[in-house]
C-alpha cells in the first residue's frame, strides 16, 4: 500500500487535533507516515501511532524554531525523498500553507490548499474545497507530481486506528535558504482555557452589536456555559474590542463547527466567508433585516443583552 | 542608497458581487466588476510607509499579471502614490494556477530589478495565500511573510508575525519578499492630486516572450491542478426566526436542547 506523508503540528510534543484529522483522511489514500519536527518531536509518537501512523520520522534540530518555514520545507523534502509517498498532507494553518506551497514547487508538484474533505480517486486524491465565501463547492486534484494538499481543521471526525508508529530519525540537510529569516523573538499566546477557535465544536461570536470590549464578558459567559470558543467579527476586532486572533472571516479564521452562535453580527460577506459552512447556525440581532438571518437555523430578533444572559442562565440550569 | 520596491497586486472580482465560475471552471471575470484586491491595498500602503520613513531614494513599482482590465488595479495603486507600473498580459495566461502565476511574477520581478517585494496576505478570490512564499522560493531570497508590522532599515527588514500559537519577531537581509496582513494599517485613500498624477505615470506592458516564458509553462492546460467540478452550494433552508418577547433566551435554549447541544 502506498504511503502518505502527514506533517505533524504539535506544541512541544503535544499533537494538535487537526493532525489527527489528517491521519484519519490519510488512511483513505494509503498508510500514514508522520513527520514531526522541532523540540518534543519524539514525544508525538504515541498519539500518532494511536491514530494510524505506521512510522514517525522525527528531527529535533533547533533550526525549526529559530528560522521561518524553510527548514521545515527542507525536512519534508528529505522525507519525500526517503518515502516516495502517494501524497503529502499538511494542516491548513498559515504556516502549513506556506510549507506546502514551497514543497510543491520543489517537487514539481501541484498544491491544493484549504481542502474540507479528501477521498481516494482513480487519478489521485480528490479534494473538496469551499470557495467564493463558501457559496461554491469544488472538487479538485493535483495533476502533476506528488499531490501536496493542505486540509482545514474540523474536516473529518478523528478515528483511532492503532498502528506501529515506529520512530525513525529523519536525516535533513538544510538548504542555503534555511537560515534566511531569523526568528528573533517569540511571545506565546496566553491561554484562555477555551478551545482553539478553528478546532472547537461550538463557537460563540460577537460583533458590532456587542458595543465595547467590556461587553464581551456576556459573549464569553455564554461560550463558557457551552464549552465553546469565542469569535469576533472584523468590526469588533477593528474597534479594538477583541483580539485579531479571534477574528472569524475572510481575513481571520475560517471555522466550521457543529454550532455557530452569532451575536450582534450583521453577516457581511467578509464574515460569512469564515463561518458559512458551520453545521447549525444561530443568530441574535436587533435588526430583523440583517443578512445573517438568511443563514440561520434559528434566529432571535432582539437585544443581545437581554437574550444572551437569559440563554446562558437557562443552559446552566439545564446542565445543572 | 536607493531602495527598489516591487508591490505585487491582483485585479479580482468584487467579493460583494455575485461571483461564479465560467464554463471552463476558471473564475468568471466578465459578469462581476473587478477591482484592486482589498488585501493588496495594505501592501501598497506599507510600501508607501517604508518610502515615507526612509532617507533612501525609494522607487515603488506595482506589478500585476492579468487581463486588460487589470490596468484598473495598477491605476488605483499609482493614484495611492506608487511611482510606476508593470502589466504582464498574455492570452496564454488564462487559467494559470498559483504555481504558474508565481513563475510569471518572479520573472517580471527579476526583470524589473528589486530590493524588496511586498505582497498582500492573500487574494480575495483564490484566497490561497501562498504566492509570497512561492516568490521567495523562486527568487531564492528570505521570506518574511504575514506581517502585521514591518520596517526596513540599513538593508534589513524586520516585522511581527502573529501566528496561532505565538507572535514572532522576524528579521532578514534584503533582498527579501514580504507579505502584510490587514492588521498592518489602514490603506490611504487616493487624493484628487494623486488620481490626476497617476494618469501621467508610466505603465509598461510585458508579455510572455518579454519574460522568456514558454506558453507550455502557464495557462489552464498546463496547470498543476485540475478542477473537476464546481457546484453552487445549496441555499440554507430557511430557519425559524422569532422576535424576542422576553423569553427569547429560553426559546433559544429549548432549540439548542432539541438539537442535543445542551
Amino acid at each position: 500500500m502506498a504511503e502518505v506523508l502527514v506533517y505533524v503540528d504539535h506544541v512541544d510534543g503535544a499533537v494538535r487535533k487537526p493532525t489527527l484529522e489528517l491521519l484519519t483522511l490519510a488512511r483513505r489514500i494509503g498508510e500514514p507516515v508522520a513527520v514531526a519536527l522541532g523540540g518534543g518531536a519524539g514525544d508525538t509518537a504515541a498519539a500518532l501511532a494511536e491514530h494510524g501512523a505506521v512510522k514517525v520520522l522525527t528531527d529535533e534540530a533547533a533550526e525549526y524554531a529559530d528560522y521561518l518555514v524553510v527548514p521545515k520545507v527542507d525536512a519534508l523534502q528529505a522525507a519525500h525523498a526517503a518515502v516516495s509517498p502517494a501524497a503529502v498532507l499538511v494542516p491548513s494553518s498559515v504556516e502549513g500553507k506556506e510549507i506546502a506551497a514551497r514543497l510543491a514547487l520543489r517537487l514539481g508538484s501541484g498544491v491544493i490548499t484549504d481542502a474540507v474533505d479528501l477521498e481516494a480517486g482513480d487519478e489521485g486524491p480528490v479534494a473538496t474545497q469551499s470557495v467564493f465565501a463558501a457559496s461554491y463547492t469544488t472538487k479538485s486534484r493535483v495533476s502533476k507530481g506528488t499531490p501536496v494538499i493542505t486540509v482545514k481543521p474540523n474536516s473529518v471526525a478523528v478515528e483511532a486506528a492503532p498502528a506501529a508508529g515506529a520512530v525513525e530519525a529523519l536525516s535533513v540537510t538544510f538548504s542555503a535558504q534555511a537560515t534566511g529569516t531569523k526568528v528573533t523573538g517569540r511571545t506565546p499566546r496566553e491561554s484562555t482555557g477555551r478551545p482553539e477557535l478553528t478546532e472547537a465544536a461550538i463557537v460563540v461570536s460577537g460583533g458590532r452589536g456587542v458595543n465595547g470590549a467590556e461587553n464581551f464578558a456576556v459573549i464569553e459567559a455564554l461560550a463558557d456555559s457551552l464549552g465553546a470558543a469565542v469569535g469576533a467579527s472584523r468590526a469588533a476586532v477593528d474597534a479594538g474590542w477583541y483580539p485579531h486572533t479571534n477574528q472569524v472571516g475572510q481575513t481571520g479564521k475560517s471555522v466550521s463547527p457543529q454550532l455557530y452562535i452569532a451575536s450582534g453580527i450583521s453577516g457581511a460577506i467578509q464574515h460569512r466567508a469564515g463561518m458559512q459552512t458551520s453545521k447549525t447556525i444561530v443568530a441574535i440581532n436587533k435588526d430583523a433585516e440583517a443578512p445573517i438571518f438568511d443563514l440561520v437555523d434559528y434566529g432571535i430578533v432582539g437585544d443581545l443583552f437581554d437574550v444572551v444572559p437569559q440563554l446562558t442562565e437557562e443552559i446552566k440550569t439545564r446542565k445543572g | 542608497m536607493s531602495l527598489r520596491i516591487v508591490v505585487t497586486v491582483k485585479y479580482v472580482p468584487d467579493a460583494t458581487g455575485d461571483r461564479h465560475f465560467a464554463d471552463d471552471l476558471t473564475v468568471d471575470r466578465d459578469d462581476v466588476d473587478g477591482l484592486l484586491s482589498e488585501l493588496d491595498e495594505y501592501a501598497v500602503e506599507q510600501a508607501l510607509q517604508i518610502s515615507d520613513n526612509s532617507d533612501d531614494d525609494v522607487e515603488i513599482t506595482v506589478l500585476t499579471v492579468g487581463p486588460e482590465d487589470a490596468k484598473d488595479a495598477l491605476r488605483k495603486a499609482l493614484s495611492m502614490g506608487a511611482d510606476k507600473a508593470i502589466h504582464v498580459e498574455d492570452d496564454d495566461l488564462h487559467g494559470t494556477d498559483a504555481i504558474g502565476t508565481s513563475l510569471v511574477l518572479a520573472k517580471a520581478i527579476e526583470k524589473a530589478g528589486y530590493d524588496l517585494v511586498v505582497s498582500g496576505m492573500a487574494s480575495t478570490d483564490g484566497t490561497m495565500g501562498v504566492v509570497p512564499a512561492l516568490l521567495a522560493e523562486r527568487l531564492g531570497v528570505p521570506q518574511v511573510t504575514l506581517l502585521s508590522e514591518v520596517s526596513v532599515e540599513d538593508g534589513t527588514v524586520k516585522g511581527r508575525r502573529d501566528g496561532d500559537a505565538a507572535s514572532e519577531q522576524l528579521e532578514a537581509s534584503l533582498p527579501a519578499v514580504v507579505s502584510v496582513t490587514d492588521q498592518s494599517g489602514e490603506a490611504r485613500y487616493p487624493s484628487f492630486k494623486g488620481i490626476m498624477a497617476a494618469k501621467k505615470k508610466p505603465v509598461q506592458s510585458w508579455d510572455l516572450s518579454d519574460l522568456d516564458i514558454d506558453e507550455d509553462e502557464v495557462g489552464l492546460e498546463n496547470a498543476y491542478t485540475v478542477v473537476d467540478s464546481a457546484a453552487e452550494r445549496p441555499a440554507r433552508t430557511a430557519g425559524t426566526i422569532v422576535k424576542d418577547e422576553g423569553e427569547g433566551g429560553k426559546q433559544l435554549a429549548e432549540f439548542l436542547a432539541s438539537q442535543k447541544f445542551v
